[in-house]
């Protein structure tokens, strides 16, 4: 539970931004300015610092009331032959509003992240995986594979929490622990051991990570490779990475899909984890997906438990219809298929909608800018500032509880898009 | 509103009633009295028609991180039951890991009000009452997960008394909002973790030296001496393993007469007899809960189609991962509590094993003498999805219907199993304290699962069918809290259950040795980890319903 002390300062605040959902930060709240005091980073403080700007709802630009503009978001949808929901960058009550409404309105749901998350639930769908969580990586892991993925950039806190902690439950010298790269090179020093141990640095082009990371899997299973050479990698070095995870107790290979920018990625990723897989037959060694910023991973479990799909689903013909190729957002808006476009982005003001000829509702941060003006744009509170929420970590298992920090008065994307929803 | 339910067969265990003719009148979501001076608003003729409370699912997965990895994993399955959207419910999907909402109207046209996951790990019970309270009509609730966690291991490595232990089951289960506590292959799941492939009853976890069966001892005293009125819910060692019943019949000796609830027990009732080195243990399990009443099992029925196994039991899932149908499975190591695998499965009747354990399943529920000591699952979706229950009753009421199709599984099956000569045939009041009376008392619900004065008024009636099947999949009326909730086996209106919790005192100073370990070792604050009150009510559909304790032991 957060403790808020005299001086408005909030205690054990979790952050939504961050991914891995640090919940350790101290926070500082004058009016509705607000001040990570204590455990912030690049990431959080920025997630938590934004200003707030305007508070007013406009509909193509003129100022209107919240009343106003939940009937005009009302009136689009009712017209739209091919509504789409997306962003889907909010909370677990959002995400709950948002697929009430999809589904009364015959939408298709999206979310601005699915292009990298699908990366890993087509292999979920495909072929399945063995993957661990943050609190057993921090007690557990003896060597950490980083493939394709500068980590540092995005979950800023993921060494100090989790590899360079001071302690191990189970007496594990913490200093003994090995990080690898394999593919992209950090770009900071957060991978480097408090004792100045630096990570192994095995790098190649994204493009070359496929044939890599399938040459890897073939030294685990045993497999006698002909070439001396995979993307400049001397294969020597990858069977020395094999061996280490073959002797390692309870090895753990990271990646952050949205790093995996390349063509069928979730093909390099099933490569991977079927390699963890194949390790299992004799030791322990586990996935870690890193991802489940700014909701991400919230919108795909809701959407799941209440449609039985992760995102990309349309609700045309009444029912639930999954096609993770036809339902992108991207796609659609490219091929001018959507009508009416609602973005929800609660948490980012970078994180507008992509260009189309939608007509296009934005429920954003305040502070948003836009190089085409949304015809209906309600700045929205954040869940975690403006008011209370939850949100699923990376790892899936673990949702936070978001407090309220300060009265903006803005409204959550719950109250709008239920009032939406009712008033259609 | 009154309410008046004129003229039903009235089967309620119990009171003892079975097949009495009375009318029930409902007041306020209660059955009461009749009530002196208030005008019947509502009369509703149920003559001649079989009147019991709503049924109780005391073991199904229905909600949490495995089974929604289960969803998310099988869209091929959802596709061939997708459900569109009415007037009154929202679209969803069905089978083998059915969309919460879906899930909901369901049981609820099948009468039943009342379903509990029985595996939430307590780091992710947040999420199970997320996808809990999306679960429309029916009340719910949940057995929390210990006794592979690193806590509690290390509570008894260190010797710690009774009393600490009994503090630490109290404080977890007030803070994942629980009902009950269960055990998952106690301390199994933690030794995987260290690479150990198996842990029987007595043999120790290499890290900490303790074993399966203290961990037990312990678990069930705590819940004994902290009066929870759920015995500690087991799922044993060495789940689907040939040979388990030998595990199964030590664990039942092992629990020193303290209550224990033995969850899908025909997974655990495995010889190693004839060629092919699977063989039914039944009927020594069965003679075993007979004796033993301290002990309750439900049977985790199998039945023949794809399924999904969904189980905390993330060794034994590993291990039975080469069975995966289709060719897909997931397992995970969660945050030093426990862990989970998720393998999807099709069980077919002419397979050998498959055949064999539809018949441990049936021999179990026939070969167990008191049915308040049996209770009707299929460990949901492990063995079946719910929506066979029907198809179950059938099995066990109609003795030709058995036999018949019996007779078309896998021959050496049939050789290996005695089914055929079981003559018993369970009667309505059977099935009404299997699901019913008998459930609620497991479960410790004081004011569900009868229809005496005062209780709540989830009422189901049938109308009396000999096909049991079709009796039991439309009712000709639900009540869920007094409203009319299904009509001639269609959902009429849609309202939303309570969750169920025991709140079992604890010492606070346990949060003293817990605030640090948090601090220490885990991702999130303890203070992050509680779940409150109001998480549970949410959004305004949601309620809280604290169930009594029992009187307990020393705390």
């Amino acid at each position: 539970m957060t403790e808020m002390t005299d001086s408005e300062m909030w205690l054990e605040v979790s952050s939504p931004f961050c991914g891995i959902a640090s919940d350790d930060l101290t926070i500082k709240v004058d009016g509705n300015t607000i001040t990570v005091v204590e455990n912030g980073d690049a990431v959080t403080k920025k997630g938590f610092e934004t200003p707030i700007t305007d508070t007013s709802p406009r509909i193509n630009g003129k100022d209107a009331s919240l009343e106003q503009a939940v009937k005009h978001i009302a009136d689009l949808f009712r017209t739209s032959k091919q509504p789409v929901i997306s962003g889907m960058a909010t909370d677990l009550n959002g995400v709950r509003s948002a697929m009430a409404l999809a589904d009364k309105s015959r939408a298709t749901v999206d979310s601005m992240d699915s292009t990298a998350g699908f990366r890993n639930t087509l292999v979920l769908q495909d072929t399945g995986w063995m993957v661990t969580t943050l609190t057993e990586v921090r007690n557990r892991v003896d060597v950490l594979v980083v493939v394709g993925s500068d980590i540092e950039q995005d979950y800023p806190r993921f060494y100090e929490r989790m590899v360079w902690n001071k302690e191990s439950m189970f007496d594990q010298d913490i200093a003994s622990r090995e990080v690898v790269y394999l593919g992209k090179a950090p770009s900071g020093d957060a991978s480097t051991s408090p004792q100045g141990k630096k990570a192994q640095v095995i790098t190649c082009d994204d493009a070359d990570l496929p044939e890599v990371l399938s040459i890897l899997r073939a030294l685990v299973k045993g497999k006698n490779i002909q070439a001396k050479q995979v993307g400049g990698i001397d294969i020597s070095v990858l069977a020395t990475l094999a061996e280490q995870l073959k002797q390692a107790k309870y090895s753990v290979l990271t990646w952050s899909a949205a790093s995996l920018n390349f063509e069928h990625a979730e093909a390099t990723v099933q490569t991977l984890c079927e390699m963890i897989k194949e390790l299992n037959a004799t030791t322990r060694s586990n996935g870690l997906p890193l991802s489940g910023k700014e909701g991400s991973v919230t919108a795909s479990y809701v959407s799941t438990w209440q449609s039985g799909y992760p995102m990309r689903t349309n609700f045309n013909r009444g029912y639930p219809d999954y096609d993770p190729y036809l339902c992108d957002t991207n796609r659609m808006l490219a091929a001018d298929e959507v009508d009416v476009l609602l973005w929800i982005s609660s948490f980012n003001i970078g994180r507008t909608p992509p260009k189309s000829n939608a007509k296009t509702i934005v429920l954003g941060r305040s502070g948003m800018t836009f190089d085409q003006e949304p015809e209906v744009f309600i700045p929205i509170g954040t869940p975690g500032i403006d008011h209370a929420g939850r949100t699923f970590r990376s790892d899936g298992s673990i949702a936070v509880p978001l407090r309220k920090l300060r009265d903006s008065g803005l409204p959550s994307t719950f109250d709008v898009l239920t009032a939406v929803e009712q008033a259609l | 509103m009154l309410k008046k339910l004129t003229g039903g067969r009235i089967y309620d265990p119990a009171h003892g009633v079975e097949n009495e003719v009375r009318d029930i009148y409902i007041l306020d979501g209660r059955i009461v009295k009749r009530p002196d001076g208030i005008r019947i608003d509502e009369e509703i003729d149920v003559r001649g028609k079989v009147v019991m409370a709503g049924a109780i699912d005391m073991h199904t997965h229905i909600g949490g991180g495995k089974v929604n990895i289960a969803r998310t994993m099988l869209p091929e399955d959802h596709a061939a039951d997708v459900i569109a959207r009415t007037e009154l419910m929202r679209s969803g999907c069905g089978h083998a890991a059915p969309s919460t909402l879906t899930a909901g109207y369901r049981y609820a046209e099948m009468g039943y009000t009342a379903g509990f996951e029985p595996a939430i790990l307590p780091s992710n019970a947040r999420q199970a009452h997320m996808e809990m309270h999306d679960t429309p009509i029916i009340d719910k609730g949940g057995y929390v997960m210990l006794g592979s966690d690193d806590f509690l291991l290390r509570m008894m490595a260190a010797n710690k008394d009774q009393e600490s232990i009994n503090n630490y089951v109290a404080w977890t289960m007030t803070h994942s909002q629980a009902v009950g506590l269960k055990v998952v292959n106690p301390g199994g799941i933690n030794a995987f973790k260290f690479n150990q492939r198996k842990l029987d009853l007595d043999e120790k976890n290499q890290f900490y030296g303790v074993t399966p069966r203290e961990i037990l001892l312990r678990l069930a005293r705590a819940v004994n001496e902290l009066g929870v009125p759920h015995p500690l819910h087991v799922h044993g060692c060495n789940l689907g393993v040939p040979g388990n019943m030998d595990t199964t019949l030590d664990t039942i000796q092992g629990i020193e007469g303290l209550p224990m609830h033995m969850t899908h027990i025909q997974f655990h009732s495995y010889g190693t007899e004839g060629d092919f080195k699977f063989s039914s243990g039944s009927a020594q399990i069965a003679e075993a809960i007979n004796k033993h009443k301290n002990v309750t099992v439900d049977v985790g029925q199998i039945l023949f189609g794809q399924t999904v196994t969904a189980s905390g039991d993330s060794m034994r899932q590993f291990a039975a991962h080469p069975h995966s149908h289709p060719n897909k499975w997931v397992c995970m190591d969660i945050e030093c509590e426990a862990g989970c695998g998720v393998v999807p499965f099709k069980y077919k009747d002419q397979s050998y094993v498959n055949a064999l354990q539809w018949m441990i399943g049936l021999e179990t529920f026939l070969m167990v003498d008191d049915p308040w000591q049996v209770f009707l699952t299929t460990d949901h979706p492990n063995g079946a999805p719910f929506t066979s229950y029907p198809h179950l009753i059938r099995l066990l009421m109609d003795k030709t219907f058995r036999n018949d199709i019996l007779s078309t599984l896998h021959p050496e099956a049939q050789k290996a199993s005695h089914l055929a000569s079981l003559e018993r045939e369970y009667s309505l009041y059977e099935i009404a304290i299997m699901t019913r009376a008998g459930a609620a008392k497991l479960v410790g619900l004081a004011d569900r699962g009868h229809l005496g004065i005062g209780g709540a008024a989830d009422i189901t009636v049938y109308t009396d069918d000999a096909d049991r099947e079709k009796m039991f999949s439309t009712p000709d009326y639900v009540f869920k809290d007094g409203t009319m909730v299904v009509k001639d086996g269609n959902l009429i209106e849609v309202t939303w259950g309570t969750t169920h919790v025991v709140k079992p005192e604890y010492d606070i100073s346990i949060e003293k040795s817990l605030k640090p370990y948090f601090d220490r070792y885990h991702t999130q604050k303890m203070g992050n980890f509680k779940i409150s009150n109001d998480e549970i009510v949410d959004d305004g559909r949601g309620s809280l319903t604290v169930q009594p304790l029992h009187k307990g032991g020393p705390i």
